[in-house]
């Protein structure tokens, strides 16, 4: 792309000692750090229109002149003050791996919000080089920003960008590198109103008096426990529990002032700073009519706006299906003309394998490219675009029935890609009962793996009628399953609070970059286990250990849901990976399948597949995030769930077809 | 200054009209005539009474919707009304059919003291016994219950806690503006609220309120922010006067 992406410049005295520094991006939700993040390190960072997706820390590497500089991108976050995990592990970052520059990203068209976070950067006088991005949107808006003004205002070097097309990401290194080399600026201090600056001055001079050492500014411990923050307090030791009684007397005179708690005071006062400054640098032009505005009132329309959140979602789903359903027939047809897929199951061990092995090849390219790669575009396009979020907003009461509120629809959706990311992705959920509630329900979710299997087998072998129908039937059976939960777990759902930011046209850049991170990710995931396991299984099913396992499981298989006794194997193996249960089938059948298998026992077998048990990596994720103890609750839910409804299923099918 | 007392039978009519559509939406005379169970007549004598008085908006032929006045009321008389019905069902133990009508007759007697008194005797509920309605919270200037709690404990004279002016941004109609009073709610959601700019003294604006029971979208400080109904309705404001 631009020279930013590609910054390799090496001075021609470069001497062999680089030097290794850190610059930390650090801003609200959404204002273009993670584009920037990309930009800077060529690296994998999925970027989304929706607030919260840089739920963990991510690191990348960048050269530039003889430096070796580390890019680290922070969770986005409003302010230090909340008891979230991003804020929390932003401030811990921040204030104790002291890196050597913080970038702030600052969204120029909305300004006042974003500078209310960079007065608190300010406040733990921390290196700072302020980033004005997104200037084109601002500029859409009417907004014009005097960055020369702000840099005066706020005492720290501003460079405008726009980072999706890499302008000004040069200058912004440089002036990164300039404060690392010459050493911040004399800070400015920022000046709040009378009666709270005299407070915060007794206090720092109160501090001063004692005779302990704070790692910390000062000026920023003294306006943190004015506003009772509690870690702040525990930094302080309780040898000094005089300061704590000190600032709270302090706290207690202000809030007899202004009649508001101390934290609604200094927030009101950063904020009415924070509005200054942006009256001052901003210029508003005639307002041009705000197509975002106007879309909104189509997609967010009472009417109107449940169609096309519905039209969205299936659209996603059906786009998949058929795109893929094309490409997938294509290049079956290819791989047929090269070399037939049947299984072997006699003659030299080497043989079977590579047999197996090949099958393991063909079903992964004529499977996985073909529904992933469509899935992962329209996903991009539509949470890049920022729709996500306006179905978030009409889905909430929906989502309320189930004990979520409208944001958790992100994660979910996410999960019909896949279920591990959007488990991940749960974090941007305000509670550990909401994350729980919404991991469940993503279990249930159809991800593309399961996708394929649903595909490969119904509506290949049963008519595209089947699959949809399936969908639908799973979600049904999420929001029962989701409603039930809500009931054993009981607690209040908290509200909703979530930002709506401006429409924008996805750039084609963005979408094929992240389509191809994310199917890259699946592809190093998958395909070795295609292959290996579709060669194991075939020498297992040759050397006859797999018939008496079948037979041990049959009377859950057989009997109860009405399948081939072979579907105990599959099952057990689509534990590992969900496409296992259509590999192995092709593995010891072959493609022709519909010899061996009725059209009900392909539909109850993909049923069971989309229900029965998340895969490893799912289940490993959930111990990671929630324990093994819930990891172990949700298998078994879904387990028993599928099992329960597969065999009612089997009887409702045998009855009417 | 507080709004002048009203008839039973206006009370009635208003909360009548409130749980039919919130946000002062036009409301037809005859939807009106079912829900009151009464005569069309009274229903339009009773409208053109309360619209002399500023509470309704009555054109003939049309309906009636809810003035700012209207609203205020009506979500006060309905509070009461869901507070009383949880009092019924889960202090004295009656059948959830009776609790209704009970606490229609019970409704118009209650004073404000009482209210309060009610509400944290009752553990500060937020939904309805029966149909699990939300209880609409008070427009006393509390940020929090606890708050509530320790004032009373101290016996403060309570006189003119109750804002005539503040409304609660749930109760706005689209495009409507106001400056927030005061923002009640746990320590958690204040402090995001008040992250986000929801700062008392800020001009909001509602944009778009999603119908179910749905979300509010709000402007403020040039962003847009998506509010669920629980969080917009502890959120007061002093509306801007263009109606």
């Amino acid at each position: 792309m631009n020279q930013p992406a590609r910054m390799k410049v090496f001075d021609d005295k470069e001497d062999f000692n680089r030097r290794k520094i850190t610059i930390a991006l650090a801003g609200n939700a959404n204002v273009g750090k993670s584009v920037i993040f990309n930009h800077l390190t060529g690296s994998n960072q999925i970027i989304g229109n929706w607030p919260g997706k840089t739920v963990e820390i991510a690191r990348g590497k960048l050269n530039f002149e003889n430096y070796e500089i580390e890019i680290v991108d922070l969770p986005g976050i409003y302010s230090f003050s909340t008891y979230s995990l991003e804020e929390i592990v932003s401030r811990e970052y921040i204030l104790t791996e002291k890196p050597d520059v913080v970038i702030n990203v600052v969204d120029a068209s909305v300004l006042e919000r974003n500078l209310f976070f960079t007065l608190q950067l300010k406040e733990m006088e921390v290196p700072l080089v302020v980033c004005l991005n997104q200037i084109d949107v601002a500029r859409k808006k009417g907004i014009e920003v005097d960055d020369k003004k702000l840099q005066k205002l706020l005492g720290v070097p501003v460079v405008p960008t726009v980072a999706v097309r890499g302008e000004g990401l040069y200058s912004l290194i440089r002036s990164a590198l300039k404060v690392v080399k010459e050493g911040p600026a004399k800070q400015k201090i920022i000046r709040y109103g009378d009666e709270v600056e005299e407070r915060i001055e007794k206090l720092v001079s109160f501090i001063e008096s004692k005779p302990i050492r704070l790692e910390y500014p000062l000026r920023w411990v003294a306006i943190k426990l004015l506003e009772n923050d509690p870690e702040i307090r525990k930094l302080i030791p309780d040898s000094h529990k005089d300061i704590i009684e000190y600032s709270e007397s302090l706290s207690r005179e202000l809030e007899k002032i202004h009649g508001e708690p101390g934290f609604s005071i200094i927030s009101s006062e950063r904020y009415s700073v924070a509005g200054k400054i942006a009256g001052q640098v901003q210029k508003r032009a005639s307002g041009e009519v705000n197509i975002s505005e106007r879309l909104d009132q189509i997609v967010m329309h009472r009417v109107f706006g449940y169609v096309i959140s519905l039209l969205v979602i299936g659209g996603l789903l059906l786009w998949t299906f058929f795109i893929g359903n094309f490409f997938s027939g294509i290049l079956s047809r290819l791989f047929e003309f090269f070399q037939p897929v049947d299984p072997q199951v006699s003659g030299t061990l080497i043989a079977i394998l590579w047999n197996g092995a090949f099958g393991g090849i063909v079903a992964g390219i004529t499977l996985v490219i073909p529904f992933v790669i469509p899935f992962y575009t329209l996903l991009t396009v539509i949470e890049d675009s920022g729709i996500l979020t306006r179905i978030a907003f009409m889905m909430d009461s929906l989502m309320h029935k189930i004990g979520l509120h409208g944001k958790a629809l992100i994660p979910l959706i996410l999960g019909y890609g896949c279920n591990v990311p959007a488990i991940h992705a749960t974090r941007i959920l305000e509670s550990r009962r909401e994350r729980l509630l919404a991991s469940l329900a993503i279990t249930f979710a159809p991800c593309s793996a399961r996708t394929i299997v649903l595909l490969g087998l119904v509506a290949v072998f049963a008519g595209i009628k089947w699959a949809i129908i399936l969908y639908i039937i799973d979600f049904l059976v999420i929001l029962g399953v989701g409603r039930i939960a809500f009931r054993a777990l009981p607690g209040e759902t908290p509200g909703l609070i979530m930002e709506l930011h401006s429409f924008r046209v996805p750039s084609l850049w963005v979408v094929m970059r992240q389509t191809w991170i994310r199917t890259k990710s699946l592809i190093y995931l998958v395909f070795p286990i295609y292959i290996f396991g579709s060669s194991g299984v075939q020498a297992l099913y040759a050397l006859g250990i797999l018939d008496p396992v079948g037979r041990l499981l049959s009377p859950l298989t057989v009997t109860w849901l009405g399948l081939p006794a072979i579907t105990g194997i599959l099952l057990i193996f689509g534990i590992v990976r969900k496409e296992y249960i259509l590999l192995m089938l092709v593995a010891i059948y072959g493609m022709n399948l519909s010899q061996y298998l009725t059209q009900i026992q392909f539909v109850v077998l993909a049923f069971i597949g989309m229900l029965y048990l998340p895969c490893l990596s799912t289940i490993t994720i959930l111990a990671r995030e929630f324990g093994w103890k819930s990891s172990a609750i949700i298998s078994l839910t879904n387990l028993v769930t599928a099992i329960v409804l597969g065999g009612v299923f089997y009887r409702i099918l045998s009855f009417i077809m | 200054m507080m709004d002048e007392r009203l008839s039973e039978n206006a009370e009635e009519c208003l909360e009548a009209m409130y749980k039919i559509t919130r946000n002062g939406k036009r409301v037809s005379t005859s939807a009106l005539t079912e829900k009151l169970n009464v005569s069309p007549s009274s229903v339009t004598k009773m409208l053109k009474r309360l619209d002399e008085k500023g509470y309704v908006d009555y054109s003939p032929g049309k309906g009636a919707n809810l003035t700012r006045k209207g609203i205020r009321n009506a979500r006060r008389i309905t509070r009461k009304h869901r507070l009383l019905e949880r009092f019924l069902h889960d202090f004295l133990k009656l059948r959830r059919d009776r609790i209704h009508d009970q606490a229609c007759e019970m409704e118009h007697s209650l004073s404000d003291d009482a209210e309060m008194a009610l509400c944290q005797v009752l553990g500060f509920p937020d939904r309805c016994p029966d149909d699990q309605q939300p209880i609409p919270p008070c427009d006393f200037e509390f940020s929090s219950c606890e708050e509530c709690m320790e004032r009373r404990e101290k016996g403060i004279d309570e006189v003119n806690l109750r804002k005539s002016d503040t409304m609660s941004l749930a109760d706005m109609k689209e495009g409507e503006s106001g400056r927030v009073v005061f923002v009640r709610g746990d320590h958690k959601v204040m402090r995001r609220l008040l992250d986000m700019g929801i700062t008392p003294g800020t001009t909001v604006r509602v944009l778009k309120i999603a119908p179910l029971g749905g979300p509010v979208e709000i402007s403020v400080r040039g962003s847009s922010i998506a509010l669920g109904r629980s969080i917009a309705s502890n959120i007061f404001v002093d509306p801007d006067k263009s109606e």
